[in-house]
C-alpha cells in the first residue's frame, strides 16, 4: 500500500514537471481566443457599465461627473423610453410570431416531395442573403405612396385604386416595417425547421397511419412535439434579434412618422451618437444587454435540455 | 509511451485548474475595469505638424460637390503640394455627424465637413478646432454673410464655409402654363397655394406640392424657411424657445392646411430631399422646395422626365419676408489632427475662389464677387441670379450645443400636427416645453 502510494506520488511529480510545459502550451493556445473574448465582449460590457455611471457628453476623454445610477433612474422616468419599449415589444412579438408561423408552413412545404425542391430551397434563402440595409431600401420604395410598387400592384389587380400611405401613420408604418422584416427573416426560420423536420424518421408517420391517424393528427401529435427543440431555439434567436432591431428602421422610416417606429436600439443610438449623451446611451445599451443576456440564458437552457434529451 | 509525459488522462488533469483560470480571468477583467475608468476613450492629442505628410478628410456623398469633383480638386491640390497626401472618405449626409463623433477619439480625420448646425456642438467639445486666428481679415468682407455665419459660434470660427446653399422654389413650367398660372404668382406663399389649386383643378397632378417632411432634419429646414417668411423665431433674445408664438405657429398651420386641402402630397411626411427630387422629376408634382443641386438633376433628360420644363425662383414671401434657410456647410480642422498645418493648407485650397468658381455648377461659391463673374453665371444661368438675391437673406436654425436633441423634439411635434394628432399651437407648446428643459440642461 505504502509502496504503491509512494510510486503514485513520484509519477505525479514527474507528470507535474512535464505538465507545467503542457499547461503553458495549453494557455498559449487559449490566449488568442481569451484576448478576443475579453477584447470584444467583456471589455466593452465593463466599459459601457462604467460609462453609464458618469455624465459623459462627449466622445473625448475628460473629467466627467460621477452620477452613480442616475442614468438608470432617468431611463425609468423617461416617457420616450416607455413609448419606444412598447414599439420594441410589439415588433418583437409580432415579427417573431409571423416568422415562426410562416417559417413552419414553408418548411413543411419544402419537406414534402416537390419537383425541383433544390430550386425552391434556393429561392427561399434569397431574402435572408440580402443585406438588411438593401432590404430596407427596397421596401421603402415598394411602400412609397406616390410611386411604390405595392400601390401599383393593388391598382393593376383592381383591388384598390387609392394611393395608400403605407408608411404614413405611426401604427401602420410599424406594421409595414414588421412585414418587411418578416419577408427577410422567415428564411432562417425555414431552414432551422427544415433541419428539424429531417431528423423525424418516416417510420413514426407510417406507424401513426397504421394506427389510423390523419394528416392533421400526425402534424399535432408527431411533427410539432418532435419539432419543439428546433422551434424553441429559433424562437429565442429571433426574439433576441428582433429586440435589437435597428438597421431596417434606420433605412425605412428614420424612426418616424411622429416617432412611431422608434425602437429601444434606435432610441439608444439617437441619445448616444446624435445627442452625444454617452452616459445615458450607455445606460440604455446596458439595459438592452441585460435583456438580451436573459434571453440568451433561456436559449442556453433550452439547448442544454435538448442535449440531455439526446443523451437519454 | 514515455512515462514522464504521463497518460493522456494525467495530461488532461494537469491543465490549468478552474481556480487558476478564474484568477487569470479576474485579472484580465480587473484590468479591463481599470482601463475603462478613463471615461471617454483614449484620445489623440492634436498638433500643428510639419505641414507635410498624410492627412485624411471626411466628406458627404450627396448634394453639393460630387465625389468626382472632390477627387479632382484633391488631385490638383496634391499636384500643387507634393509633400501632402490626402485620403478622402465619403459618407451619406445622414451618417456624417455620427461618423465625425465616433472617429473623434481616435483622431482618424484631419479635415471634416460640418453642417451649419454643428459648430456650437463640435466647437465647444473640441471635436473641431478654433481657426479664428487663421482667417485672413479680408475673408469676412469678401464672403457672403450667410457663409461667414456658417462655421461661427459665439464669435469664434470653427472652419471655413465651402458649400453655400439654401432652398429655392422649383416649378414645372409646363404645368403652370397649362393651368394658366403666371410665374409671378409664385412670389408669395399665398400665390403658391392659389397656383397649386389651379393646377389641381386642371387635373394636371393629384398633389401639386411635394415637401421633405420626413421625421429628419430636412423637415426643420422647410419649417425654418416658412417660419422666417411668417415672421417667427426659433429662440427669443434670451435664448428661450419662441417658435410656439406668432410666425412659428402660422408656418405650421400653413403646412398642415396644405395637406388638409389636398395640395401637398401626403407622402411628404415620409420624404427626404431625394424623394422630392424623384417625384418632381417624374412630373408627379408641380412645385417643391429643394437645394440648388436639384436643378441640374431635374433638368437632365437622362434622369428626369421634366427636363427643359424646370423653373427656379427665390423662396416665396410670407407676411414678414422671404428668408431662405441657411443650409451651408464648412470644412473644419479636427481637434485631434496631428497635422493641422497640412489640413489648413488643404481647406484653404478647396475653399479658394478659383477652385469654387471652377466647380460652381455643383455648388455655388461663398465669395461675393463670384456672382458677378460671367464664367460662374454661365455654369448655371437659371440658379445663379436667384442665388445672388437669396443668399443675402438667410435664416439660421438655433446655434445651441444640443441642437440635435432640440431638433428631434421639434420634428416629432411637427409630424404630430401633419398627421392630425395635435393642433399646431398645442404641438409647438409641447415642443417648447421639452426644448426649454434641453436648453437649460
Amino acid at each position: 500500500m505504502t509502496t504503491t502510494t509512494t510510486a503514485t506520488r513520484r509519477r505525479r511529480r514527474r507528470v507535474a514537471a512535464g505538465g507545467k510545459g503542457e499547461g503553458l502550451f495549453a494557455l498559449a493556445l487559449l490566449l488568442p481566443a481569451a484576448v478576443v473574448v475579453f477584447g470584444v465582449v467583456l471589455y466593452p460590457v465593463v466599459r459601457t457599465f462604467v460609462v453609464s455611471l458618469f455624465d459623459v457628453n462627449s466622445p473625448l476623454p475628460g473629467a466627467y461627473p460621477f452620477v452613480g445610477l442616475a442614468n438608470y433612474t432617468r431611463v425609468f422616468g423617461d416617457k420616450g423610453f416607455y413609448a419606444v419599449l412598447g414599439h420594441t415589444v410589439y415588433f418583437t412579438l409580432l415579427s417573431t410570431f409571423l416568422e415562426l408561423a410562416l417559417g413552419i408552413a414553408v418548411a413543411l412545404l419544402l419537406n414534402s416531395p416537390l419537383r425541383a425542391r433544390w430550386l425552391w430551397r434556393s429561392i427561399v434563402v434569397l431574402p435572408w442573403a440580402l443585406p438588411t440595409i438593401v432590404n430596407g431600401a427596397l421596401w421603402r420604395w415598394i411602400y412609397n405612396g406616390q410611386y411604390g410598387a405595392l400601390n401599383g400592384l393593388l391598382d393593376s389587380l383592381g383591388i384598390s385604386h387609392t394611393a395608400h400611405q403605407w408608411l404614413g401613420t405611426p401604427f401602420l408604418a410599424l406594421n409595414m416595417v414588421i412585414l418587411a422584416d418578416v419577408w427577410k427573416n422567415t428564411s432562417i426560420v425555414v431552414f432551422f425547421i427544415l433541419a428539424g423536420l429531417q431528423t423525424i424518421p418516416d417510420d413514426v408517420y407510417e406507424a401513426s397511419k397504421i394506427d389510423g391517424a390523419g394528416a392533421w393528427g400526425a402534424f399535432w401529435r408527431i411533427t410539432m412535439p418532435l419539432l419543439a427543440p428546433s422551434i424553441a431555439v429559433v424562437l429565442v434567436l429571433r426574439t433576441i434579434e428582433a429586440f435589437k432591431v435597428f438597421d431596417i428602421i434606420y433605412v425605412m422610416t428614420g424612426g418616424g412618422p411622429a416617432s412611431g417606429t422608434q425602437t429601444v436600439a434606435f432610441y439608444t443610438y439617437l441619445q448616444a451618437f446624435s445627442n452625444q449623451l454617452f452616459g445615458y446611451g450607455a445606460a440604455l445599451a446596458y439595459l438592452i444587454v441585460l435583456a438580451v443576456f436573459a434571453l440568451a440564458m433561456v436559449y442556453l437552457r433550452i439547448l442544454r435540455q435538448g442535449q440531455m434529451a439526446g443523451v437519454e | 509511451m514515455d512515462e514522464a509525459s504521463g497518460t493522456p488522462r494525467e495530461v488532461l488533469e494537469s491543465r490549468p485548474t478552474r481556480r487558476g483560470f478564474l484568477a487569470g480571468s479576474g485579472a484580465l477583467g480587473l484590468s479591463a475595469v481599470l482601463a475603462a475608468c478613463g471615461v471617454g476613450g483614449g484620445a489623440q492629442q492634436g498638433g500643428q505638424g510639419s505641414g507635410k505628410g498624410s492627412i485624411r478628410a471626411l466628406f458627404m456623398k450627396q448634394a453639393g460637390y460630387s465625389e468626382a469633383n472632390i477627387r479632382a480638386m484633391t488631385a490638383s491640390f496634391q499636384k500643387a503640394n507634393p509633400g501632402v497626401k490626402v485620403t478622402a472618405d465619403f459618407v451619406a449626409y445622414e451618417a456624417l455627424h455620427d461618423k465625425i463623433v465616433a472617429a473623434a477619439p481616435a483622431g482618424t480625420y484631419d479635415v471634416v465637413l460640418i453642417d451649419v448646425i454643428w459648430p456650437a456642438e463640435f466647437g465647444t467639445k473640441h471635436i473641431v478646432g478654433d481657426v479664428t486666428s487663421k482667417w485672413p481679415a479680408s475673408w469676412k468682407q469678401q464672403m457672403l454673410p450667410g457663409a461667414v455665419a456658417t462655421p461661427q459660434y459665439q464669435g469664434k470660427l470653427y472652419g471655413v464655409p465651402w458649400i453655400l446653399d439654401t432652398k429655392y422654389l422649383f416649378f414645372n413650367t409646363a404645368h403652370l402654363k397649362k393651368a394658366k398660372v403666371d410665374t409671378s404668382a409664385l412670389d408669395t406663399w399665398d400665390g403658391v397655394l392659389k397656383a397649386a389649386r389651379s393646377i389641381k383643378s386642371a387635373g394636371l397632378v393629384k398633389y401639386p406640392l411635394i415637401w421633405s417632411w420626413q421625421q429628419a432634419e430636412a423637415l426643420i429646414c422647410d419649417y425654418a424657411q416658412l417660419l422666417g417668411a411668417f415672421g417667427g423665431k426659433f429662440l427669443d433674445s434670451s435664448g428661450k424657445p419662441a417658435f410656439n408664438k406668432g410666425g412659428g405657429v402660422q408656418a405650421l398651420d400653413f403646412m398642415h392646411q396644405s395637406v388638409v386641402d389636398g395640395l401637398s402630397a401626403p407622402t411628404s411626411t415620409q420624404s427626404l430631399e431625394e424623394d422630392v427630387r424623384r417625384v418632381f422629376s417624374a412630373g408627379q408634382a408641380s412645385m417643391a422646395l429643394n437645394w440648388t443641386y436639384m436643378y441640374g438633376l431635374a433638368d437632365d433628360p437622362k434622369q428626369s422626365q421634366v427636363a427643359g420644363k424646370v423653373g427656379v425662383t427665390q423662396t416665396p414671401k410670407g407676411s414678414a419676408g422671404q428668408p431662405g434657410v441657411n443650409g451651408s456647410m464648412a470644412l473644419a480642422v479636427t481637434g485631434g489632427s496631428k497635422n493641422q498645418s497640412a489640413a489648413w493648407k488643404y481647406i484653404s485650397y478647396l475653399t479658394s475662389q478659383p477652385v469654387q468658381n471652377k466647380y460652381a455648377i455643383s455648388s455655388l461659391p461663398v465669395w461675393r464677387s463670384s456672382y458677378d463673374d460671367p464664367a460662374v453665371i454661365k455654369t448655371n444661368p437659371a440658379v445663379v441670379p436667384q442665388a445672388k438675391k437669396q443668399l443675402g437673406d438667410l435664416i439660421l436654425r438655433p446655434q445651441v450645443t444640443n441642437y440635435n436633441a432640440v431638433s428631434q423634439v421639434l420634428q416629432a411635434e411637427i409630424q404630430n400636427v401633419l398627421l392630425n394628432k395635435k393642433s399646431s399651437q398645442k404641438a409647438l407648446d409641447d415642443a417648447a416645453a421639452q426644448a426649454s428643459k434641453l436648453l437649460s440642461s
